[in-house]
Order: structure tokens, then sequence, then C-alpha cells
């Protein structure tokens, strides 16, 4: 199959109007004796033949339709109304270019700009970009500017940042002089004391995460408040869902608000493409990453919408600008904005609400098994961590079995965390499913 | 100093500059086709704040089927929101309408030609979208456990394995999340190559036509750039890298075809001396369209490459994003890949480190996974030979298409070109003060998209113009026609393309205006 | 602001030299090439900058324009103003528009600038 239109009769006449007698002696003239490709690849296929190749690569994979999934760590299940995806699967937004031609983008140009201002609206900042690639780059990025916005050469993370989120952040600065240094943790939250002696006049941003990668909802106003007193930058990583009912973090004190936009709309597909939230307080402005939309008018004074502060980017500032990013994940953050206004003010408290109800419905009735313990003490939202007596590996295994999607063995992230699981449970379980769930789970423990 | 527009009715402002007068009648020259409506009001759309009005809403989730708890003694009060967040209320068929108007604004790669040099418009097969949307891609969690994830982990692998054929490379990593990303990863893993041999290398070097993002990902990862002027033939100047190219140089970074559209004919030569200083060659992959199955990278001296999927291998650019730029590279430089990598044994595959010297995670799990599948069922669906009618396809309508245009517009380097080719507008700003940005305003009159305009930076008013192989000839001589129309217009009458679009759901927009006082959300009239 | 009175460089910088205290701006020609300025980002007081050393960013909407020092010395006033009207340089680059001031390390540094006749010429030459 292909979807060249070119046929022996076109490719004549464009032979001839070029003035060359074949494909061929025209390559030779661009690239003389260049030695050409002989690809050895599987046989090209037919549209019926390629969906069933692809459907029987699909078919035996585990996913949230064949599985009662309790599992997050750090990529979640929600309903996502219809709506979203009849807007993003519809081929105006899909296969429409970077909105650079403003007259002839003013559909995704409008819907950024109300994707930037629902950012705001739900993290209490004001000025968001229309996306980065996900919550770790994000994080990267927003690292990179507290770096050079403060001039000092330290970060202190929580420990109960993501891990996969602190590596990018590692690898990104890997080549500078750049200290990372953690605040342990106590009870699943940042030990504030050893908060304390970590943040000093060389730490550029203090970074946290809220909820954080345990579940744990983290004492954020002394975070930020130690940050302050010292001059860093306080980073707030956070999961959007929470937003619904949790504090908005401009309202305690952060200066950059990063995450995971993916609850926002988007299939778990294996771990992305997903969704960077980038938003911050006005100072930043002219110094933060991505593309920007901001609304003018046009000559007729009729209101429109426009990529703006461009001389921040790569296609303008070249080695200057205050990052390389150049595609993001715009149809991502499309979905989001239809996500949000789709369940309304009063629909994502709601959701919010019932991921905390139901999470704690299951959270008392798990930690009642034999020999399973809660592994901290510290308030959750939607995902809690509990001790269990034997190799959450294995309990994974069996409840596979029986038709469920276990949590994340801790120990993956910290060996220390031995039987450690890591549970989430959002709106999307019911209290049936929550009860077959415990049993299973007390069959094989 | 960010305003923000009042949710209830905008202001009316001043326009600082560009006024311009409503042009008389509507008599356009040319085939005009605009399918948009026509709009006479202050603003298209209204925001989706301005359409909310408390009680309504959208979306019912099913009611709350355990006993509810008071929220506070599940959540410590001081954590809780005083107020709902204010997400818009309105109702479901009010935000489709919404959303579908907005649409209904925007030229798109489906319904308009997008000769977009470098960005290869080329049409997005439906197939890969139903591919995309099977639940066993779609709905698997990335920390599932690996005997559930046979298919999509295998679905990754071959892919690996077909971009390794196709790029001439050792070891390929599908983590980068978009092209910009890959350069990144790239850097990084050549910093890495180089600290491993014991040498610090403290610089990048780009031809002066280099994409921005080269110089930009280089300064990201640390490094000082090195800019090398293009020769007359806009080509890398071997001369010129002779003296840039020193054994404090970690990376050359070319583009091939560069953004010319020509092919970088001295390619090897310029291989030799860099390997010969101990540097690596790297691949900007934006332009791989004009090579596929023709030349591949590896066999042309470079160590590693990235490739847009969102470019080349046809998925959609989703008006800004998502993306994937896997990156290929040679053996030497397989060990510092970034992790995880899959890796297969005995029919099974798992996630695997890439190995003690990997340089770690550019993000978190895996990769754009969702967009990767795309790429692999449209590789699937050509096969040697279409990835092969793809290039050549390319090549024919670029150069047919510039043939078309010859002695109408300079094309400042003609020689045969690739799969686009850069044309300039300096004589008509010179003569009659029209420049490459009003030509490209004014193709949208005729529902057309704009080239890529003032890009390279080394051709003055550029427009870069790229017709990728899935245009039939119709429309290839069609927006020919339109340009000779426009050129026409510019000695006749140049008011009617400095004033363009005319046709659009909005005239020219005050981007002075948008800079100097930046509104970039809305408000709430409490 | 006597144009006569002014040194000029050949990255269309004018300076205006009183004892030691020199006024920095950009030029008639510098602002029409940039056309529209939409932000200006000033250097920080007390910044010693070397002569020809980057020391401020002149931005329009599509392109980013380098202010560089045409003599030595440490930065002792930016004008605030331009946050608000960048169009100040535009509409009055040796006067409203004027950028930042530094205290001179080597006041005879000025000896090898261009005075408004020498620049003039060097604009009509198409020096850039």
């Amino acid at each position: 199959m292909d979807f060249t239109p070119l046929t022996s009769e076109d490719r004549r006449l464009i032979l001839d109007r070029i003035g060359v007698a074949s494909f061929d002696a025209l390559v030779e003239q661009i690239a003389p004796r260049v030695p050409r490709a002989d690809l050895r690849l599987p046989a090209p296929l037919t549209e019926p033949e390629l969906l069933q190749a692809a459907s029987a690569l699909a078919a035996g994979n585990i996913t949230t339709n064949n599985r009662i999934s309790f599992l997050g760590a750090g990529s979640y299940e929600h309903f996502i109304p219809s709506v979203v995806r009849y807007i993003t699967s519809r081929g105006e937004f899909l296969t429409a270019y970077t909105p650079y031609q403003p007259e002839a983008s003013q559909g995704t140009l409008q819907a950024m700009y109300e994707y930037q201002s629902l950012l705001c609206d739900l993290t209490g900042m004001d000025v968001a970009n229309a996306s980065l690639y996900d919550g770790a780059s994000a994080l990267a990025e927003a690292c990179v500017l507290a770096l050079r916005e403060t001039e000092r050469g330290k970060l202190v993370f929580a420990q109960g940042v993501h891990p996969e989120y602190r590596q990018t952040v590692e690898t990104y600065l890997r080549g500078t002089q750049v200290t990372l240094e953690k605040i342990p943790q106590k009870e699943g939250i940042s030990d504030l004391t050893r908060a304390e002696s970590a943040v000093d006049s060389q730490t550029a941003a203090v970074i946290v995460q809220m909820p954080n990668a345990f579940g744990c909802l983290e004492p954020v106003e002394r975070l930020g408040a130690l940050a302050r007193r010292h001059g860093a930058l306080f980073i707030v990583v956070v999961n959007p869902i929470s937003l619904g009912i949790l504090q908005a973090p401009g309202s305690y004190g952060a200066d950059i608000v990063v995450g995971e936009g993916q609850p926002l709309g988007t299939d778990l597909q294996f771990g992305g493409p997903y969704l960077g939230l980038f938003a911050c307080r006005e100072k930043y402005l002219r110094k933060i990453p991505g593309r920007i939309v901001g609304m003018t008018r046009d000559t007729h004074g009729r209101r429109g919408f426009v990529l703006t502060l461009q001389t921040r980017e790569q296609h303008i500032r070249r080695a200057k600008a205050t990052s390389n990013i150049c595609t993001n994940e715009a149809m991502m953050a499309l979905a989001a904005a239809v996500y949000l206004s789709a369940l309304g003010a009063e629909g994502f408290q709601e959701m919010a609400r019932q991921n905390v109800q139901k999470s704690h419905y299951c959270f008392d009735r798990i930690v009642k098994l034999p020999g399973i313990k809660p592994l901290f003490s510290a308030p959750f939202f939607n995902e809690f961590a509990v001790q269990l007596p034997v190799d959450p590996e294995q309990v994974n295994q069996r409840l596979l079995k029986t038709g469920f999607l276990g949590g994340f063995p801790l120990k993956r992230w910290d060996p220390e965390l031995k039987n450690g699981w890591l549970l989430c449970v959002t709106e999307t379980r019911s209290k049936e499913q929550m009860d077959r769930f415990v049993a299973a789970v007390g069959e094989a423990i | 100093m960010i305003t923000q527009s009042s949710s209830r009715g905008a202001e009316r402002r001043e326009i600082s500059k560009g006024e311009i007068s409503r042009p008389e009648g509507l008599e356009m020259t040319g085939k005009i086709s605009s399918k948009l409506p026509h709009s006479p009001g202050r603003l298209l759309e209204p925001l989706l704040s301005e359409l909310s009005r408390p009680g309504r809403h959208g979306f019912t989730l099913p009611a709350l089927d355990v006993s509810a708890r008071p929220l506070e003694q599940l959540v410590p009060a001081a954590f809780l929101r005083r107020e709902a967040a204010p997400m818009p209320q309105v109702s479901e068929r009010d935000l489709v309408k919404h959303f579908m108007r907005l649409a209904h604004l925007n030229f798109s790669g489906e319904t308009n030609f997008y000769p977009l040099g470098s960005c290869t418009m080329k049409y997005n097969p439906k197939v890969n979208e139903e591919i995309a949307g099977l639940p066993g891609f779609a709905r698997v969690h990335p920390y599932t456990p690996e005997e559930g994830t046979q298919g999509i982990l295998r679905l990754l692998y071959e892919l690996e394995q077909l971009f390794k054929e196709i790029l001439g490379m050792d070891a390929v990593t599908l983590q980068p999340a978009a092209g910009a990303h890959g350069e990144l990863t790239a850097l990084l893993m050549a910093r890495a190559y180089h600290q491993a041999q014991g040498r610090l290398r403290r610089k990048v070097v780009v031809p002066d036509s280099a994409h921005g993002t080269n110089p930009a990902s280089a300064a990201l990862c640390g490094f000082e750039v090195v800019e090398v002027k293009s020769n007359e033939r806009g080509r890398a100047s071997l001369k010129a890298l002779a003296s840039a190219i020193d054994e404090d140089v970690a990376v050359f970074m070319m583009t091939n075809p560069n953004t010319l559209g020509l092919f970088e004919q001295e390619v090897r030569e310029i291989a030799e001396l860099v390997h010969k200083k101990g540097g690596l060659m790297y691949l900007d992959g934006a332009n791989m369209n004009a090579i596929l199955g023709l030349f591949r990278p590896g066999d042309l001296g470079f160590d590693m490459v990235h490739v847009n999927i969102h470019k080349t291998f046809s998925i959609p650019h989703g008006s800004g994003g998502p993306g994937g730029g896997p990156v290929g590279v040679k053996a030497s430089l397989k060990p510092f890949l970034p992790s995880p990598i899959v890796v297969e044994q005995d029919g099974a595959y798992r996630l695997s480190s890439s190995g003690p010297r990997s340089i770690g995670r550019v993000r978190a799990f895996f990769g754009n996974t969702g967009a990767l599948v795309r790429a692999y069922a449209y590789i699937r669906a050509l096969g040697a030979e279409g990835l092969k009618r793809v290039s050549e396809g390319a090549i024919l309508n670029a150069n047919y298409l510039k043939a078309l245009l010859k002695g109408k517009y300079p094309i400042p380097v003609d020689e045969p070109c690739m799969h686009e080719f850069v044309a300039s507008a300096k004589e008509l700003k010179a003569t009659c003060g029209v420049k490459a940005m009003d030509i490209a305003k004014r193709l949208l009159d005729y529902g057309f998209y704009a080239p890529t305009i003032c890009f390279p930076l080394i051709v003055e008013e550029a427009l870069m113009i790229e017709p990728s192989e899935t245009e039939s000839r119709e429309v290839v001589e069609a927006f020919a026609d339109a340009l000779v129309a426009i050129l026409g217009e510019a000695r006749e009458i140049p008011q009617r393309v400095r004033g363009a679009p005319h046709r659009m759901p909005v005239t020219r927009l005050d981007e002075v205006q948008a800079a100097r006082e930046p509104n970039l959300r809305w408000t709430h009239s409490s | 602001m006597d144009a006569t009175q002014l040194f000029f460089t050949k990255t269309h910088e004018w300076l205006h030299l009183e004892g030691s205290s020199a006024t920095i701006g950009i030029t008639q020609h510098a602002q029409e090439e940039i056309s529209d300025v939409v932000f200006v980002e000033l250097p920080k007081v007390g910044r010693a900058v070397k002569q020809a050393e980057e020391a401020a960013v002149v931005e329009s909407v599509k392109a980013a324009f380098s202010i560089y020092a045409p003599i030595s010395g440490t930065i002792a006033q930016v004008n605030q103003n331009l946050s608000k009207d960048p169009a100040a340089i535009n509409r009055s680059p040796y006067e409203e528009g004027w950028v930042f001031t530094l205290q001179a390390a080597d006041p005879k540094e000025v000896k090898s600038l261009m005075n408004h006749q020498q620049y003039d010429a060097w604009v009509k030459g198409g020096g850039h």
C-alpha cells in the first residue's frame, strides 16, 4: 500500500518538464556516485493485512479493558468523555500544522489559549504554556529555568518526587556542576527537619510532588516558606486531577507548577504521548520554554489569537533560546481542554471527591487483610502504599489470573521498600470491583 | 505587565500599526477555495469562559457507590480548596458546537495543500488512527507486567529493527518525544561518548543554514555553538569546516539534504574530516523524506541521526504535536543509549537498561508509543518499495514545481533539488515592496497554506517549498499557478498582496501588541 | 540629544559621554531596521561590561538584537520606563529611548568610536 498518486503518465510529464530522461538520471545529477540503499524490509501490506497484523500484536496485551486496574504510579485510568475523542479525532485539529500562520489557525490558537487559561485556573498561576513533552521533561525545564534565574548551583528534591522524573532531570543536567540533594521522607512525606538543613543560599529550587509518588500529601506550605526564606524557587509537581479538591499551588507560594496532564483525557498508551504541564508566575514569563498563545486584534478590530513571545524560542533565538522545544503535545492539550470543559467546575470537583472516597474505601478494607499494613501514615489522595507479607510481583501474577491488574511494586523504585505495594483507585472503580479485588488480594497473599 | 481579557465581551483596543483599509470588492484572480464561515462580528467564537453559565454541565459521573465520609476526615482541611476550580460550565451541546466551530476556522493537512519546507506535510493515513486506537495499544498501562505487554514490546522492538535498516544504524532509541528531544538525546550521548574516552570536548559545530533547534539543543546541553558559513552553492563548506573542526569539537550537526533542499555532495569528505579529528557526525533527519529508501545516513558517514515521525513517517502534526524523534546510532555509541531499551531473547521481549554507561532517561516511561505505533503501521504498509516511491515522488514533485516556477521566482541556488527548494522574494521586495510574508498571506486567500518563510536565514525573503510525495500533479500545478498569479498582483496591485489575507476569518493580527502587552489567559469577572 | 555630540559604533549604538558617565542607546538606523520594539532586556545595575560585550537585548516580534557596550564600564542606571513603553526606542531613540548608562572604566576608549559623520558614512556604505 502506498499513498503517492504519481502515475506513469504523471512521471513521464514531470520528467519531461524537468528535462531528465529518468529518475535515476536525476538522482545521479543530485548525488553523483553515492551508493544507493537496498533496504531489506518485510513485504508491504495492504490495509486489511496491516489491520490483521496490528490486531494480532494488540490482541494479547493486558489492558484496562480486560483487567480491572489498581495501577497508577504516574499514569492513571480515568473516564474519558466521548466528546474528547470526538474532538481530538477531527482532522481539522489532528492534521493541522503548528499555528505559525495565525489567519489559517484560529481554531488551534483559540483552543490553546483556552487550555492555557484552564491550566492557570487549575493551578492558581499567572501564565501557562501550550504544553511540553511530559511531566518529567517539564520538570527538567523548570529546573533549568530556576538555575538560570538564580544563578545558583543546587537543586533540592523531596524524596517523594517520581524517580523517573528525578532521573530525567539528572540526565538533562549531567555535564553541569549542578548538585541534586534529597530531602528524605518520614512516614511517606518530606522530613521537615532534614529539609531545613538541605535548603540554603546555594539552592536554586526546592522541588516537591503533590500528591507525591507514594500518593501522600506533602507539607507544601512549610516547604514553600522554606524555599522563599532562602530565595530559592518553589517548584511543585502536580497530578492535575487532585486539583479538583486540593489547594492550587499558586495559593501556597509555588513559583512554577509542572506535572503530567495525561489524566486529563489522554489514554494510557503504554506511556506516551502524554502532556507536560507548565505554569508559573508572571515574573518568569519571558524565560519559559514552549509555545505561548496570546490574544490580540486584527486590522478590523476583530479578536484573534497568535503565537507570541516567540523571541524566546529556538526558531528565532537559536543558541540563546530558553529551550529547544519545537513540536509539543498540542493534541493532548486539546484533549485536556475538552475534558475539563466536559466535566465542568462541579463535575471536576465531584470527580476528585470520588477519587478520594473510593481510594479510602479500598484502603480501609485492604489494610484489614491479615499481614497487610499501611506503609505510611500520611494522608493521601487516590493512591496509597501498603506493606504486603509477600512479594508484590507474585501477588500481581496471581491477580492477573483472576482478572485484576495489581499495584506497583515499590522495590522497583527503592529496594528498601521491599514488599511495598502502591495501589491506585480512581473514580473508575466501582464498589463491587473493589470488594472483589480485596477478596482476591486476600486469596493471593 | 500581563493583561487579561474579561470574560464578558472584549473592550475595543486601538490598533497601533498596520492599519489597512478594507479592500473594495473581492474580485480575485486564480482559483480560490475557502470553506471558512464568514464572520462579520468582533469575535469569531466566544471563549469557553464566555459561554459558561452557572449550573450548566456536560459529562455526568456515575453516582458514588460507597458511603461518603466527610472529606475533612480523609484529607485534612488545610489541604483542601476553599472554592471549586473555576472550570467552564457548559452543556455538552455547547461544548461540541464550540470546538467544532473552532475546527472550522483551521486549515488542515487533510483539506489544504501545505507546501511547508522541512515539515513534510504528507497525507496522514487513516488506518494508522484505527490501529493506534486499538485498546491493545491505547489502554495499556506502562507498568503492566511484561508478560502482558509482549505484543506492544514486539511492535516497538520491530520498529527499532526497521529504523536500523532504513537508517543504516546499529542501534535505535525510541524514547525522544520530538525531533529536538532527539537532538538533545544524541548530544547527551555524544558527550558521554567523548567523556568515556577521557576527552572533554566543548564545541558543537552547525552550518548557518541549520534549523534553530540544532544550536538550541546544543546550548541546552551545555555546548558552545560554532556556526560555519555555507559556500556560494549553499552547501557546507569543506574549506570552512577544515578550520572549524578541531579536537575540541564533539559533534558536527548537519542536515542532508540541507535546508535549501540540496544534497550535500561532499558529505563523505566532511565525515572523513570530522572523524579524523575524533569528532562525531550527526544527521538532523528532518529532511529524511528526500532520501528514504534511496540513501542511508549510516552509509554516508553519519554516526547518529534522528528522524521525525511526524514528518517523514506520516503521523499527523496535531496542530503542534505530539511527535516522536527516534535516534539511530552506530555501534560505538550503543553503550550510551537512554534506558530502557527493548531486548529480545528466545522470542520473549522485555525492557532492560541499555547498560552501565547509559545516559539515563530523557523522559518518564518508554516513549511516545501511541505515536510510534502509527509510524510502525506506515513502514509496514509501504515496505522497501513503498519507501523508495516516497523519496522518488517527493523529489519529482519538488523538481517539477521548481521547473514550473523557473524564470518567475528567483531560486538562489538553482540546481536539481531533492524534496524541497528555496525561492526568494528579495527582488519583489526591492521593486514592489512585497515580501515573502505578504506572498504567504496571499496564498491563504487562494486556499493554500504558505510555504516556510524567512528560513533558512542564509536566503533573504526565503520561501522554502516542499510539496511532498502525496500531492497529485494537478495540485502542484495549481499551486504554481497561484504563485504566478500573486507575482502578477504584486506588480500590478501590490497593496492587495501586502494587505492579504482578505478571505480568511481574520485579517493580519497585531503581533506587536500581543508581544508588548501579553494577554495569555482569560479572567473571570467575580 | 544633539547627534553631533554623540559617538557611534559599527553595531549601531550611540554613546553620550559626560565626564566618566556614558549614556547609551541605539541609533535611528537601528530602530528602523528592528521596527516595532516589543521588549527590552535590560542589564543588571552594577554589572561590569567590557567594550563590545553584549549588554542588553532589544526584541521585535520576529527577532532579537544585541546591544553591545561601546566602551567598558559598570552599569549605573537602566531605563526602567522601557518595560512599560518599549516603543520609546522607536519614537525617540536618542532621548526617551536611552537604554542604560555606565560608569566608564576608561573614558579614552571613546577614541575608538565613530563620530556622527563617520557613522552616517558607515550606514550609507551598507555597514553591517
